[in-house]
């Protein structure tokens, strides 16, 4: 990125052999590297990471202060805001968000960008609804598996036109933008003809449960310290795996500190979530909603794919710098049609949620806000629009910034204008305080 | 200064002289051998019967002047342009390089002026971009860790501070070593470097000379191109001089001293007479 080497202190670079290999030397200024590289302590590490937050680079700091701000003015404006049922619901509408900006991770670590996601996510969620309905009435898997191929054929098509015909991605899925408006709304017209006005309301039990099902409350609890102690004992083996071979690994009170945050986070998600969010005492309603759970699921999945697999490595590389990764042998074209078909699929499982949200799908779905709401989420989160930084971690977070504002608006009773207003003042203010800290990290 | 071919001993990096990596190449035999290769671009002939001897596990400096040819005969032995006529010799044999792939097998390595890093990715990562290994079908980081450390500090690289840090946050000289070590872990024998110290300052290009050093205490044979005569003195252990396409002068350093270097550059002789045509010493 704009890193460029700078020539630094001469005692960093005249070379004094060292006694042991890779002696580290004391007090060189590289606020690009990671605290818990170096540190051995956990004192050290923190001493490290302030360092590095004064140097400029903060991190998720700033967005995550952000949302607590928002989240603070949204309570004091409103009490229900912080309420289990607001803060379910708040999750729910968040799930779009997030899945749509997860789809756009993909590309943005190219350094591509895909404006289509929106409207395909829409057609997919059509052509799944289509399937489970009458007079076909597919299983609900069959109807998910038909909207992701067909989704993923959409992402596949235009990643082919993007690196065969070398047509810039902003140009093909900005037609692609308009195209699947186009299609969305003939899909949604022959679909839906028969319920009539282009609109198709799920009559598929699963389908609409993916939103409005939730977990029993002991199954929540119960995936909860599945998850957590996954968590914990992927991350304590690999410290141990480490150390067993030499390798530097962080202090164990630093992982035992990251544990403890999932789990406590983990516990308040449950905790709110299996609140009972319905009037009546005697017919509770609560539990984790399933969305949450194919959330996590897809997060998971996606973080694996791009953190730990050849595949994510060589798009990280050609987002850094596509020469380096061809003259590394990489295909590049076959890493961007693939990336291009994720967003796709991801889109599609994004779209499909947004219609089990809704309980039905139309040709009014504004496709165009949903792609710029994608954009700004995974932006927001901290992924870089010039490709090669950027995780999946910031689309959720993003997405849950973006859920939030909108959520909260609504419930103060703003109009849908500040709403805009509101969330292009965040989206312009992440973005600053991102452009402000890598100005600082760049001035020595 | 210059060193004597023999004295493969190198102040900074004591234990690692006379421990070359393949046992079977002495140093000085013959490892690439070239003969009057020619290289047209359409009515243009950028390379007009060139030889050029590499022996094993020594430092040959190529220079020349801008437009000599350095380019065209490093992206020839590397595989981007073939030859239009003329022969290659590797260990002895005949060889064709038709790609890049063809010399990354034979153990040709070049580290391009660009050095193809990739600034969001660490060291390891960059070291290994393109054959990580792999456990179950997941990335097997410790293994990429721990062989990047141990291709490091063999080659005395002790200057980062970690390798997991970008290789955007490293200087120009331990850019330089990355992109160096990363050709070593291909088991390269012959590393091309083109250009190694041209944008570095004084300190960095120590540790840059240092590392060719290095590589040919390890066996490695190296081949430099470089502008500056004093980077050439201080480690090339051969010097061969490229003039209008052809080679002016080539031979151990002993034969040349800065001012037949320079004559050799800009008249196309060591003696400054520009008719005389010396092809090998």
């Amino acid at each position: 990125m704009a890193f460029t080497s700078k020539p630094k202190s001469p005692t960093t670079d005249s070379p004094p052999p060292a006694e042991g290999p890779l002696a580290p030397l004391p007090a060189v200024t590289d606020r690009v590297t990671s605290p818990e590289l170096t540190a051995g302590s956990f004192n050290e590490y923190v001493k490290a990471w302030v360092q590095r937050v004064r140097g400029g680079d903060s991190g998720m700091l700033p967005v995550l202060g952000g949302l607590i701000l928002i989240v603070v003015i949204f309570q004091s404006q409103k009490s229900v805001f912080l309420s289990a049922a607001n803060l379910t619901n708040l999750l729910i509408q968040a799930a779009a968000f997030i899945l749509l900006g997860m789809a756009e991770v993909f590309v943005l670590l190219l350094g591509e960008i895909d404006l289509s996601i929106g409207y395909v996510g829409a057609c997919g969620a059509v052509v799944t609804v289509a399937t489970a309905a009458p007079p076909g009435n597919h299983p609900w898997w069959i109807a998910i598996l038909a909207g992701l191929a067909f989704t993923s054929l959409c992402g596949l098509l235009q990643g082919a036109l993007i690196t065969r015909l070398r047509v810039p991605s902003f140009i093909v899925t900005l037609a692609g933008l308009l195209g699947f408006e186009g299609m969305l709304i003939f899909l949604a017209d022959r679909e839906g003809g028969r319920a009539g006005g282009g609109t198709l309301e799920i009559t598929n039990n699963i389908l609409r449960d993916l939103v409005d099902g939730n977990l029993s409350v002991a199954a929540g609890w119960t995936m909860l310290v599945l998850v957590v102690v996954a968590f914990a004992v992927f991350h304590l083996a690999r410290d141990r795996h480490r150390r067993a071979h030499g390798l530097v690994a962080p202090p164990t009170a630093l992982t035992a500190l990251r544990i403890l945050l999932v789990a406590v986070a983990g516990f308040a998600l449950v905790a709110v979530c299996n609140t009972n969010r319905g009037r009546l005492k005697s017919h509770p309603f609560q539990g984790v909603p399933w969305v949450v759970l194919i959330i996590i699921g897809v997060f998971g999945a996606w973080t694996v794919l791009l953190g730990r697999t050849r595949f994510g490595r060589y798009v990280y590389a050609i987002g850094g710098n596509a020469e380096a990764a061809r003259r590394a042998g990489i295909s590049l074209n076959r890493i961007r049609l693939a990336c291009f078909a994720l967003g796709g699929l991801t889109a599609g499982l994004g779209g499909i949620i947004y219609a089990s949200n809704l309980g039905s799908i139309s040709s009014n779905v504004d496709g165009g806000q949903l792609v710029l709401y994608a954009v700004a989420a995974a932006v927001i989160g901290g992924t870089s629009l010039f490709g090669g930084r950027g995780k999946m971690l910031h689309a959720v977070v993003g997405g849950l910034v973006i859920a939030t504002i909108y959520n909260g608006m609504g419930l103060i009773g703003l109009s849908a204008s500040s709403q805009y207003m509101v969330t292009a003042l965040v989206l312009l203010a992440a973005a600053t305080v991102d452009a402000l800290a890598r100005r600082n990290a760049t001035r020595t | 200064m210059s060193f004597p071919p023999g004295n493969t001993a190198w102040p900074g990096n004591p234990g690692q002289a006379g421990a070359p990596t393949n046992p079977g190449a002495a140093a000085g035999a013959e490892l690439l051998s070239i003969s009057r290769l020619v290289k047209r671009f359409g009515a243009v002939e950028a390379l007009s019967g060139v030889n050029l001897e590499v022996p094993a596990g020594k430092v040959t400096a190529l220079i020349g002047d801008n437009g000599a040819g350095k380019s065209t005969l490093i992206k020839t032995i590397s595989g981007i342009w073939e030859p239009d006529s003329g022969q290659m010799h590797w260990e002895g044999e005949t060889v064709r390089i038709r790609g890049p792939r063809d010399a990354t097998a034979l153990g040709i390595a070049t580290v391009y002026q660009d050095l193809a890093l990739c600034d969001n990715l660490d060291i390891v990562q960059n070291m290994f971009l393109g054959r990580e290994p792999r456990q179950a079908g997941l990335l097997n980081e410790t293994k990429m860790e721990r062989e990047a450390k141990e291709t490091l500090s063999e080659l005395s690289v002790t200057t980062v501070r970690s390798i997991r840090q970008t290789v955007g946050s490293l200087s120009g000289g331990q850019r330089q070593a990355v992109a160096v070590a990363r050709a070593v872990m291909q088991n390269a024998r012959l590393v091309i470097m083109d250009e190694p110290t041209a944008a570095l300052g004084v300190a960095q290009t120590a540790m840059v000379l240092e590392l060719i050093a290095t590589l040919r205490s390890r066996g490695i044979a190296v081949l430099l191109i470089s502008h500056n005569l004093n980077d050439v003195f201080q480690v090339a252990d051969r010097i061969a001089v490229l003039y209008l396409g052809r080679m002016a002068a080539a031979g151990p350093i002993s034969d040349f001293d800065t001012q037949s270097a320079v004559l050799a550059i800009t008249t196309g002789s060591p003696t400054g007479s520009p008719s005389e045509q010396s092809e090998t010493a």
